[in-house]
């Protein structure tokens, strides 16, 4: 075991720091020492986004970077998209379009749209298909994803957030 | 059977109301098994086998010992000490824990390191020697019997690979409608390896209290009071000292139903501790180790006149079930339901025999998205009668219509002695084929043809048998499959219900719900569900093989009306009337011909608490153990159509068209999302998956890498419509269906790329049927260059 680090990032907003060994994964640390859990772990080999996390701006599967490699990062996790308790446009759309069963794919998909909605306020269904292509999900068939994503796009153009 | 249609504010049967357990799950609050932190906690972590077939010479556990952090190290001879070293599997076979003597497969458990966190116990699981012998391995499950095989299971008397042999209908009868009929056709099938591959993989955190000698499992289980009890049984700890919380579940399709070597040591590593311990699978220990699915090969043959009516089916198969017969099936019969393979079609006479073999792989197989061995069978009659159609030169939407059972015939017994409740294939029939437009795609398919173009359309009728029970058929470990409900209506009209079932994305905490607001006229909103919790719930075999609706959910309604029951006579004494003149809608009783002399039942529930009749005893609440009296037969017509590259083989699902009847819906868009799911799922296993092993036995198809989900850019938009013909056993006339689309279209889609290349001679392609496949035949017959 190398020697513990302590890695200080913003996570939603706030300024949390914990200790970290180099090799430990950003995931991990979300989940372990930060107590965030709704990030996911599906695989092993970086293919399901069950751990999108957004870094800077950009979604990141949080498996495949370290935790020392967000040092001084401000990061947004699930947790983070709730504001003064209203949810989300994307978060009323995956709940009013059936866009999830099981939910555990689901904080990794609000991330990736949360990021592909900053990039491309009204996307094309073949737009969030591919937006969507890291994400894997074994319960929806992705339609009504798709047709939540397209819910908040609507929402947030009419001023939604 | 109609049903009452209640206001959206009472949200009942029928609604599409928007699921209660979204909530948590859009927040990053759900409650999964890895997110359960205990204090104390330690994590586990496996020492798997690299070689699929080896006699463990040696074990050294000094190293990792001594590495900083490590709290113990469990290995099969210690498990052997507690007569622990095998488990029984759940059909009349036993497996190991942790290996003894040798490994079977490649990826098998060998050791079990538990450390103070995560990434240490996977350091040291790394510095734990075994010294193997490597061993002949037996890949082929064509070869098991080949006295050249080696004999893999020493630990049993028969030596042998050979399993078991099952055969089920009337030999001497098929055999003669074989030898007297027209026309006989024949298709070799393999329904291949797979794996439901949920996004969560499996896991538990084990907490043994020392003190008050009580154990505590979170476990990853679509079968918690059945896994309560298999602990008590296998390990000796006293029932009612044993609690099993299956907390928020990421998905299972058959995969968390058995119970792994992984669970073992967890617990005999808590005992032994003291403190909890987790162990989570990772997703390649998920496809390699636990819960593969299928492995099935088939041969189907079908006697028929000239014209096109069937007459018999003759079907044998070898079933690959690899080192140990773990199959996770809960009927007597070793190839589970697979006999329901006679289809949707009405013939008098049915043969079919199975074979169950060892081979040097992971054991199983479980019930991936149906009730075991369904998708088989439904993907062998349906691929055997496409090919009948194409020997006959007959469209297969004719070919089908010709041979359905009609709906005057049900309930209709089949050749091979199921019973199917209801039906009306034909009406699905034509219904997706008005939806796809069937007519004018046979005609761009004629020229498309004559361009050189290839295009394709595959049809699906299939039935499926789910909702195990009946008790008299369906046991786990003689447990009988009945299921159960619990209904307490609080003092101001609210309630809580509890189940046997557990769902693992389903959306029972909304669909029960609905039940009890249809049956009691109580809010949806105003009820609660909870399941997965064995101190709480009652007795229930679990959710798996689409049976949640069919038993718990006939549970619930039937718990609802003894509620009713006492409701009214509470209602009688308060409206100073006779019982018998009082009337029902949802919500309310009221005085025939007086409908404002009611009572809700929120003054009702008030009543049972503060103001009970004389001689009734308090409160408002019942439970009910419910055992079908048969399963529930869903159906449906899956239509497909298909478009392949010439150049590449590329293969593009363009539409698909699903037409599903699973009786009354108690949720459309639930049952829609269902649908959805299952046929993604499909889609994968008919182009995509395979868990396959090279000579050696290893696997490939081990990860995310090699094993290959479809995502939204393959998955195409789906087309979905129903027909609704009610149970009629059912006590809301309801049918399972969230395994349908998982059953019904591998077929759908086999066919349909059969039929684009049918008239270059090709009869059948074996799933997965990728671009390579498809190229190579292409090249095969000149197509392309």
């Amino acid at each position: 075991m190398t020697k513990k680090e302590v890695v200080k990032l913003k996570i939603n907003g706030k300024d949390r720091e914990a200790l970290a060994e180099p090799r430990l994964l950003l995931v991990h640390f979300i989940r372990e020492a930060l107590g965030l859990t709704g990030t996911h772990v599906g695989c092993d080999t970086s293919n399901c986004g069950a751990c999108t996390v957004i870094v800077n701006g950009k979604p990141v599967k949080s498996c495949t970077m370290f935790a020392v490699q967000a040092d001084g990062a401000e990061v947004m996790t699930v947790e983070g998209l709730i504001k003064d308790g209203a949810l989300h446009p994307l978060q009323e759309g995956f709940k009013e379009e059936h866009g999830l069963q099981c939910g555990f794919c689901t904080p990794g998909m609000l991330m990736s749209t949360y990021a592909l909605l900053q990039k491309n306020a009204a996307p094309k269904e073949e737009e969030i298909r591919w937006g969507i292509s890291g994400n894997l999900c074994r319960c929806t068939g992705y339609q009504n994803i798709v047709k939540a994503v397209q819910y908040a796009s609507k929402k947030m153009a009419q001023g939604g957030k | 059977m109609e049903l009452h249609k209640t206001s959206p504010e009472i949200s009942g049967m029928g609604h599409r109301m928007k699921r209660k357990e979204d909530s948590r799950f859009i927040q990053g609050r759900g409650n999964y098994v890895d997110d359960v932190n205990l204090p104390g906690m330690v994590y586990g972590h496996m020492v798997r086998s690299p070689y699929a077939h080896a006699r463990l010479k040696s074990i050294n556990t000094d190293a990792a010992k001594k590495l900083p952090g490590v709290l113990a190290i469990i290995t099969g001879e210690d498990l052997a000490k507690a007569n622990l070293a095998w488990m029984p599997t759940l059909f009349f076979d036993k497996q190991m824990v942790l290996a003894t003597g040798k490994v079977l497969f490649q990826a098998q458990e060998v050791a079990f390191v538990v450390a103070e966190d995560r990434y240490t116990a996977a350091d040291a699981a790394e510095l734990v020697e075994v010294e193997y012998e490597e061993l002949p391995v037996l890949v082929d499950p064509h070869k098991a019997t080949d006295p050249s095989s080696p004999i893999l299971r020493e630990d049993r008397e028969q030596k042998s690979n050979h399993i078991f042999h099952w055969e089920v209908g009337n030999r001497e009868a098929t055999d003669k409608a074989f030898a007297n009929a027209a026309v006989k056709s024949k298709v070799h099938a393999v329904s291949q390896r797979c794996h439901p591959a949920p996004l969560e993989t499996c896991g538990c955190v084990a907490d043994f209290n020392k003190a008050t000698e009580r154990l505590t499992v979170y476990l990853t289980s679509q079968a918690p009071h059945a896994h309560r009890t298999l602990f008590a049984l296998v390990g000796g700890i006293p029932e009612q000292n044993i609690r099993v919380v299956s907390p928020d579940i990421g998905g299972g399709f058959g995969n968390k139903v058995p119970i792994y070597p992984g669970y073992v040591c967890a617990v005999v590593a808590s005992l032994t501790l003291g403190v909890p311990v987790k162990w989570i699978e990772t997703r390649s220990e998920n496809l390699q180790s636990t819960g593969f699915a299928r492995d099935y090969h088939m041969t189907a043959e079908l006697a028929a006149d000239k014209d096109g009516k069937i007459k018999a089916m003759r079907v044998k198969t070898l079933a690959d079930h690899g080192a140990f017969n773990a199959a996770a099936q809960p009927t007597k019969f070793p190839a589970g339901l697979f006999s329901v393979c006679t289809g949707s079609y009405d013939y008098p006479d049915a043969f079919c025999e199975v074979d169950g073999v060892y081979t040097n792989k992971a054991p199983g197989g479980i019930a991936y998205r149906c009730s075991f061995r369904i998708t088989e069978a439904a993907y062998l009659i349906e691929r055997a009668v496409d090919v009948l159609a194409r020997d006959l030169k007959m469209d297969p939407a004719d070919l089908r219509r010709k041979n359905y059972i009609q709906p005057k015939q049900f309930p209709y017994k089949t050749p091979l002695g199921w019973t199917y409740d209801s039906g009306n294939y034909e009406g699905a029939l034509d219904k997706a084929m008005q939806m796809i437009g069937y007519k004018e795609l046979r005609k761009e398919q004629e020229e498309k043809r004559k361009k050189g173009e290839l295009m394709g359309i595959g049809i699906s009728s299939f039935t499926e048998a789910v909702g195990a029970g009946p008790a008299h058929t369906f046991d786990i470990a003689g447990i009988k499959m009945f299921d159960s409900a619990e209904i307490r209506v609080h003092p101001t009209g609210k309630a809580i219900c509890r189940m046997g079932t557990k769902s693992q994305g389903q959306g029972h905490e909304t669909t029960y719900a609905q039940i009890v607001a249809q049956e009691l006229g109580i809010p949806a909103k105003d009820v609660i569900v909870e399941e997965g919790d064995t101190d709480t719930a009652p007795y229930g075999l679990g959710t798996y093989a689409s049976r949640s609706t069919p038993t718990s959910g006939a549970a619930t309604a039937v718990a609802a009306r003894k509620i009713r029951d006492k409701a009214k006579k509470i209602a009688a004494f308060l409206l100073e009337a006779s019982e018998a003149d009082l009337e029902w809608e949802p919500g309310k009783f009221f005085v025939k011909g007086a409908p404002g002399k009611a009572k809700s039942i929120q003054e009702i529930a008030f009543a049972a608490y503060t103001n009970v009749p004389p001689g009734l005893e308090a409160g408002l609440e019942a439970v009910d153990y419910y055992d079908p009296p048969n399963l529930t037969f869903p159906f449906g017509t899956y239509i497909c159509v298909v478009d392949i590259d010439k150049g590449t083989g590329e293969i593009k699902v363009r539409r698909f068209v699903a037409v599903d009847d699973c009786g009354n819906m108690i949720n459309p868009m639930v049952v829609e999302g269902q649908i959805h799911g299952g046929l993604t799922e499909g889609l994968g296993i008919a182009f995509m998956q395979l868990i396959d092993y090279d000579e050696n036995g290893n696997v490939s198809g081990g990860s995310f890498m090699d094993y290959l989900i479809p995502t939204a850019v393959e998955t195409p938009k789906w087309e979905t419509g129903s027909t609704v013909t009610p149970s009629p056993h059912h006590p809301f006339g309801a049918k399972g269906v969230g395994e349908s689309p998982n059953v019904g279209s591998p077929a759908a889609f086999v066919n349909a790329v059969v039929d684009a290349l049918s008239h270059l001679g090709v009869k059948h392609i074996d799933m997965p049927i990728t671009p390579w496949k498809v190229w190579n035949i292409l090249k095969e017959k000149g197509v392309t260059g």
